[in-house]
């Protein structure tokens, strides 16, 4: 099991709490994980990345194990961590404020 | 016993404001969609159950909700408005041609007779239908042929904000684009043309009496007289007796003619509302004084009123789908502020009463009658 924490405002819409466990058949990339959401959560679609291009929307981001992903290619294999369902991948609503 | 129902849309959620038919006290419920910016919210007119609401943010990008019960429980709609084939392009602010970029729906309008069919006016400009209650979309994409090319995105985005259907005619609809201007479909939505003839705007364009380009607010119909619709612009109050084969100015005497929203009074086609703005850089009432105008006689003759409304020191703006009206026998008129009240008058705008206040910048008023 592949576990995802998703920002407050799409647990809202997702009605899920703050961990969603998600199966993954390897490789385990970005791309495949948020299929794997998108999936089982429809109404995420869009939410996320932007549904005619497939590129991460610019104010969210991808942290796990320490590392900010975001900039990493959607086909890299996250580390073996979130592979092995040890750590989650952290989807996060980018900082903004003034 | 009738009442209204009051769906004010914000930048941090939905409200729903509840009277019935003196609309002297009111329920609130909300925020719905808390955080969200919700551009617009509106009933459908067959089915007054039936709500359809636009909400977005910068983070999380669009999404489209529906109630069949009257705004008590949500569903989540489809998303996806992909432009019809290869997008093309428009001018950008640098004069280049930029390709057409979907960003966010500025506002939706449900059918008037099918409550399964509902419009979206988005940014980048553009006009989708649904069929399907707001599962899937399909862009009427004639629109952009009239000089999409052409059109470029004013400082409020390239936004399709206005979409007013013909209640006697099913294939006539009229929309408006920030900075494009207004044009008619009498084919359903399968081909269009501009209708900005008369429209004067020396200050935005190099050619004032451009085809395309003007920036118009929002348009108002009365159902029962649907050639005349009026305009307000950018600068200027206009009226076309004619379904927009031409415009003519109705400012009058208004303090300023520069403004957001207009309506026309349930049950007199020549009563006619504004709320005049200083200036499109100044966006507050003239003199700190918060006033909607009324014309009884389509224009030109307005009258302030300001009976319940703060005269001095008020700085507020009123965006252009933030006034709506209901059809009680005595013609309630809505407007919210981006200082977050709604003000109602049950009384045709003779007095006014705040019905809430401090809510999020209102972004949108729309009003359902009910039985």
């Amino acid at each position: 099991m592949i576990w995802v924490v998703i920002p407050h405002h799409l647990r809202v819409l997702a009605q899920v709490g703050k961990e969603v466990g998600l199966v993954v058949p390897p490789p385990v990339t970005l791309t495949a994980v948020l299929t794997a959401l998108e999936t089982d959560y429809p109404m995420l679609r869009g939410t996320i990345r932007d549904q005619a291009t497939g590129q991460r929307r610019p104010f969210i981001r991808f942290f796990a194990c320490g590392q900010d992903l975001s900039h990493e290619p959607a086909d890299t294999v996250l580390p073996a961590a979130i592979c092995n369902g040890d750590e989650p991948l952290r989807i996060v609503g980018a900082m903004a404020g003034g | 016993m009738s009442g209204v129902r009051v769906l004010v849309g914000t930048r941090k959620g939905a409200f729903i404001l509840s009277s019935d038919e003196k609309r002297q006290s009111w329920d609130i419920s909300g925020p719905h969609f808390a955080g969200w910016e919700i551009y617009h919210l509106k009933g459908s007119p067959a089915d007054p159950n039936r709500i359809y609401v636009s909400q977005s943010t910068g983070w999380f990008g669009q999404l489209i909700q529906r109630s069949d019960d009257g705004g008590q429980t949500w569903a989540p709609m489809g998303n996806t408005f992909a432009y019809d084939g290869v997008p093309g392009t428009h001018q950008w602010y640098d004069g280049t041609q930029h390709p057409w970029e979907f960003k966010r729906v500025w506002h939706l309008e449900p059918s008037l007779t099918d409550p399964d069919v509902v419009y979206a006016g988005v940014e980048d400009a553009a006009l989708f239908r649904s069929s399907d209650g707001g599962q899937t979309w399909q862009e009427l994409a004639g629109l952009r042929h009239v000089k999409g090319n052409l059109w470029q995105p004013g400082a409020g985005g390239m936004c399709l904000h206005t979409i007013v259907l013909d209640p006697g005619n099913p294939n006539r609809m009229f929309v408006a684009i920030s900075a494009a201007g207004a044009f008619r479909t009498d084919d359903g939505g399968e081909t269009w043309r501009p209708i900005n003839q008369g429209l004067i705007s020396p200050f935005e364009l190099p050619d004032s009496t451009a085809e395309v380009g003007h920036c118009v607010h929002n348009l108002a119909m009365h159902p029962s007289n649907p050639d005349v619709v009026f305009m307000q612009k950018h600068w200027d109050v206009m009226r076309t007796d004619d379904a927009g084969e031409m415009w003519h100015e109705v400012s009058g005497n208004l303090p300023s003619d520069f403004g957001f929203p207009i309506a026309v009074h349930a049950h007199e086609p020549n009563t006619v509302y504004v709320v005049p703005i200083k200036s499109d850089s100044e966006h507050y009432p003239p003199e700190g004084k918060l006033r909607v105008y009324r014309s009884r006689s389509g224009g030109n003759e307005w009258e302030a009123l300001t009976n319940g409304l703060p005269q001095q020191d008020c700085y507020v703006n009123v965006l252009r789908d933030a006034m709506a009206v209901d059809s009680l026998p005595s013609c309630g008129i809505y407007f919210g502020t981006t200082g977050g009240q709604v003000y109602a008058s049950a009384d045709g705008g003779d007095s006014w009463q705040a019905i809430v206040r401090d809510l999020p910048a209102v972004l949108s008023v729309e009003v359902q009658t009910l039985p």
